[in-house]
């Protein structure tokens, strides 16, 4: 698998996706400077965690303006999978890939624990590996990760399953208690229309195998992974 | 404009008048502001050890491991495979106070600089925090800015914070602790230090630009400053871990060639320091153009710039004909680039400004001849020993358990830890809340764990047990996760040296840390000193914390302290005296505070460390605790409650007074749990080597239970565990 | 010229930061707040001198990148 992982000036979850993505695919994905403005030919496109610019202004807000982004809507729009995890996702926010917005999180406190997730749509390239309302471990790792979107955007999305992820109790169970920063919905992770592009708070990358205390985000590189190998 | 120097703005320099006479003799002359000012920077307590240099020297600091010993901005030491890690601990006590947020992050940004200066690449963060009284207005606020200011700058740069201690204690009201520590792991042959070489080579200052941060002996520079004085006022350092981000990237990058030549952070009194420092150690002379310095705001005096520390700045010496190569590097991270000066054979250091000289001093007196003081100490007065039959029994252990473990010494940390982002990197595979915390080296099975300790209390009943206590401790934590250990870094916060009672603690410490150090192989390798810790005459408690590392040849050979299962055997490794005095169990339950602290016996620790240490490697013991604050109750309540398993225990014949073998703070010990087939041989392994070892009971169901009794649920525990600095904080 | 940018929050989007400012207000014996946004300013001095263009580009500024509208709105002043 080709995958391109773009590096911000502040990026800092980029070597933690690149060995997850290698894990799985074997192959060692390209760095991409934020400067830079082409992307080589590429069947992924990973926008990884961080403080990029250091979360000055909002974050993700100047990282989605880098010379880079260009390429990277143009590509999204012209069908390849693009994954936005955790300031990712901000930036893909930033960027009008995906809808809403992520907020200073409701208890004001970064957060960095294991949550649970709910795998609202495994019919997707990303969340293949899941099963249906499968209920996944994940850390979360942020300060800005209250998803808000307006009603209209908040109907439409859950209307036409791109609710990806929702953060959940261990049982599945969805109420406040589990949701970790106030997002609408406990929402964790959102597809856009096409289904092509996945924002999401929680780091899969970081749990991958036993030694570091779990295994549920290695699924979607698999996925990720087994996808391109068929195709 | 000229400033005549007067005795009021040399005293105002924390000069002492024979200090000011010794500088008038080496010069030969009266230094003029700028020099003064470089004078005071470098002959300050922080740069020159002045008070402590005496003792320091005692210190073990060799090993076959060590590759450098303090000297450096780290230490370094060898973990094979043709790597090395390097680390320091640090002080930032006194800004933490002021502006506990900012003070916190640019203490725990000074101390990875530290550790990228000399090419290692920081792989973790811990911290040792000590807070006064919970009751004490003022610190809620502290703990919540320190704890938010040591999450925003690590979790910026992305080095995750594994690990640290926190204390409460009304000895801090005035005087709050804050020591950051930090670990790199470079390759060996790519370790870069602070000796400048070469003649005429070009000084290059990298990072931010300078601003008026933090500037020392303002208060006299106002009379200076007259126009303009409110926004001349020295500012409280502000820290900025995005760029500090881009520097630590363009640095190593930059190492990764043949370009250095020198390289050193600037730190407190940043480019004076680091320039002193430099051409000290390479004997060379350094000539600085203070025109060329990148400043953030304009019209700043000389006086201004030597002083000033802004953060996220380094010094380096380049090769002459790579300069440009490394001016590309930094100026893609869009950092500055500036060469600043170069080296020179006058041995002096000289600073131009506006087209003047404006200080011309003898590089080896500032550097080498500060003054050093052999201070008058008295020894801590011993205490008796507490006998357990003085200290009142409890007939309801359930409730002294809840109250300690609900309290503010043995609560959960949870509420800090997890605004640290513990997991970025990728490595961690023993996250906070353990003995130690460990982190695996990427790419390779191996671990490096880290802890950091010191018994406050301790110390202060006893200073040299308490020294040698805390090495103890970080040891037993090192072993208890199966990792050999392998070096100490130390920061020794007392109150105020010029007061003997108070050097004796420094002293005690001292001699008891070293003792320790040398009997269980664990050179002290870098490190800090940070006196005057007092306020109105009351200092606090002597805190030498220990910050230790050891390394895991496999990472899959660890121990947790979590129950695994049920019916696990629980065995306790190490003899229990019911030691009470300066237990929690003494201070928290039955309001005794005096009494010896538990003694520490060097070569039982030795021992017992190896045995279990040993059985763990060897992949017998996958689960493992020490036992150090509230005794053996507390630590097996620990580990029920990592695992949600609970116990069946019953006390053994000889126990003794309950209270004390429940709750007594003996050192040396541990507990062990192993699958039932598993202990016979667990079992005669000890006997073999002399450990004592003891059957305790077995893992299983949801309470903790005693002789048949039921001494609390599990739930009741990790409710008042969990829930006491939370709701502590909400206030 | 230099200009004033006031960024605050859209009407019906929460604002934790606010609620806690408006808590310790209260805890501090205020009373009588009712509700507290919280928003960001900031400065940009700006070469030239026709406020129509300047105006127009700063409008500009704001809706690529100094404020997210999807959450936020904004207000300019400008001075001669």
């Amino acid at each position: 698998m080709n995958s391109c992982v773009i590096v911000f000036p502040g990026s800092n979850c980029d070597r933690d996706v690149a060995v997850a993505l290698e894990a799985s695919s074997g192959t060692r994905p390209r760095m991409i400077w934020h400067g830079d403005s082409e992307l080589p030919a590429c069947d992924l496109i990973v926008l990884p965690g961080g403080f990029s610019h250091g979360d000055y202004l909002r974050s993700g807000a100047m990282a989605a303006r880098a010379p880079i982004m260009r390429a990277v809507v143009a590509k999204a729009k012209a069908g390849t999978p693009v994954l936005g995890l955790c300031n990712g996702f901000q930036i893909l926010t930033e960027a009008g890939l995906l809808p809403g917005a992520l907020m200073r999180n409701a208890g004001l406190k970064f957060i960095c624990r294991d949550v649970f997730l709910r795998v609202e749509n495994n019919y997707t390239l990303f969340t293949r590996g899941y099963g249906p309302g499968q209920v996944v471990r994940i850390p979360i790792s942020h300060h800005d990760g209250n998803y808000f979107a307006d009603s209209a955007t908040l109907n439409r999305l859950e209307d036409t399953g791109r609710v990806a992820f929702r953060y959940c109790a261990a049982d599945g169970l969805i109420n406040a208690d589990a949701n970790p920063n106030g997002s609408l919905n406990n929402i964790a992770g959102i597809l856009n229309e096409t289904g092509n592009v996945l924002g999401m708070m929680p780091h899969p990358e970081r749990l991958i195998s036993h030694e570091l205390g779990g295994s549920d985000g290695r699924a979607m590189f698999d996925a990720l992974t087994a996808l391109v190998q068929c195709a | 404009m000229r400033v005549t120097i007067t005795p009021e703005i040399v005293a105002e320099h924390g000069l002492k008048p024979d200090e000011y006479d010794q500088i008038l003799r080496v010069l030969d002359r009266a230094p003029n502001l700028t020099e003064l000012g470089i004078f005071s920077a470098m002959w300050n307590e922080h740069c020159s050890y002045k008070s402590s240099r005496v003792w320091l020297r005692t210190m073990p600091t060799t090993g076959p491991q060590v590759v450098c010993g303090p000297g450096e901005n780290a230490g370094v030491v060898d973990i094979g495979d043709g790597q090395v890690a390097i680390f320091k601990m640090e002080s930032h006590n006194h800004p933490s106070f002021i502006e506990p947020y900012q003070g916190a992050a640019t203490g725990v940004g000074g101390i990875m600089r530290d550790v990228f200066t000399m090419g290692a690449r920081p792989v973790a963060n811990l911290n040792a925090l000590r807070f006064g009284a919970p009751e004490n207005p003022k610190t809620r606020h502290l703990v919540s800015g320190v704890v938010a200011g040591i999450g925003g700058y690590g979790n910026c740069i992305g080095v995750p914070t594994v690990g640290g201690e926190v204390n409460f204690d009304p000895g801090y009201n005035g005087n709050i602790l804050v020591n950051a520590m930090c670990i790199g792991v470079a390759d060996a042959d790519k370790v870069f230090y602070s000796t400048a070489s070469g003649v005429g080579n070009p000084v290059v200052y990298v990072g931010s630009k300078t601003g008026r941060d933090g500037i020392h002996g303002a208060s006299m520079a106002s009379a200076e400053f007259d126009e303009n004085s409110e926004e001349k006022r020295p500012t409280v350092q502000v820290g900025d871990p995005f760029t500090e981000k881009l520097l630590l990237e363009a640095c190593l990058e930059l190492m990764a060639g043949d370009a250095v030549i020198a390289i050193q952070d600037m730190g407190a009194a940043g480019l004076t320091c680091s320039a002193v420092e430099m051409a000290s150690k390479g004997g060379l002379g350094l000539l600085l153009d203070l025109d060329r310095v990148p400043c953030r705001e304009a019209g700043m005096t000389a006086y201004e710039m030597m002083l000033s520390e802004s953060q996220e700045r380094m010094l380096m010496v380049l090769r002459p004909d790579r300069a440009g190569a490394a001016r590309a590097i930094f100026e893609r991270w869009e950092l500055d680039f500036a060469i600043v000066g170069e080296t020179t054979d006058t041995g002096r250091f000289i600073i131009r400004h506006r087209g003047e000289t404006v200080a011309d001093l003898p590089v080896d007196v500032l550097a080498e001849q500060a003054p050093i003081y052999q201070r008058p100490w008295t020894p801590t007065p011993p205490l008796p020993h507490l006998a357990a039959a003085d200290v009142p029994d409890t007939d309801d252990p359930g409730a002294a358990l809840v109250r300690l473990l609900g309290g503010p010494h043995l609560s959960s940390r949870r509420w800090i830890w997890e605004q640290y982002d513990h997991m970025v990197m990728g490595d961690t595979v023993q996250r906070p809340g353990g003995d130690a915390a460990v982190v695996r080296l990427h790419g390779s099975r191996k671990g490096i764990a880290a802890t950091t300790d010191v018994t406050p209390r301790y110390c202060a009943a006893s200073p040299r047990e308490g020294g040698k206590q805390a090495v103890a401790e970080a040891f037993r934590n090192l072993c208890a996760v199966g990792a050999k250990p392998l070096a100490t870094t130390d920061c020794l916060n007392f109150g105020s040296p010029e007061r003997p009672e108070i050097m004796g603690q420094l002293v005690g410490c001292i001699e008891g840390l070293s003792e320790a150090c040398r009997a269980l192989d664990m050179p002290i390798v870098s490190g800090n000193v940070s006196l005057y810790n007092e306020t109105r005459g009351v200092a606090i408690p002597p805190t030498p914390a220990i910050g230790a590392i050891g390394l895991l040849d496999d990472i899959d050979h660890m121990a947790t302290i979590a129950f695994k299962q049920e019916g696990d055997v629980i065995l306790l490794v190490g003899e229990t005296s019911g030691h009470l005095g300066q237990s929690l169990y003494a201070r928290e339950i039955a309001g005794r505070k005096d009494g010896a602290p538990p003694p520490v016996d060097l070569a039982a620790e030795r021992r017992y460390g190896d045995f279990v240490r040993g059985q763990i490697v060897a992949g017998n013991v996958r689960t493992a605790h020490d036992i150090s604050d509230g005794g053996l109750l507390v630590a097996l309540s620990e580990m029920a409650l990592a695992g949600g398993y609970g116990c069946v225990l019953a006390l053994p014949k000889n126990a003794g007074p309950p209270h004390a073998w429940l709750f007594g703070e003996d050192q040396a010990r541990y507990v062990l749990c192993v699958s039932p087939d598993k202990a016979p041989g667990l079992l005669s392994a000890a006997g073999a080597r002399r450990v004592p070892i003891t059957e305790l009971g077995r893992t299983g169901g949801r309470d903790m239970i005693l002789d048949g009794r039921l001494i609390q649920t599990l739930e009741t525990l990790r409710h008042a565990h969990e829930n006491w600095f939370p709701d502590y904080m909400e206030g | 010229m230099k200009a004033r940018i006031h960024i605050t929050l859209k009407k019906g989007v929460l604002d934790p930061q606010g609620k806690a400012i408006a808590k310790a207000l209260s805890h501090l014996g205020f009373v009588g707040v009712e509700e507290v946004r919280q928003g960001k300013y900031i400065e940009i001095d700006l070469a030239g001198s026709d406020t129509q263009t300047a105006r127009a580009g700063l409008d500009a500024m704001c809706a690529q990148l100094l404020a997210n509208t999807v959450i936020e709105n904004y207000s300019i002043e400008l001075d001669a």
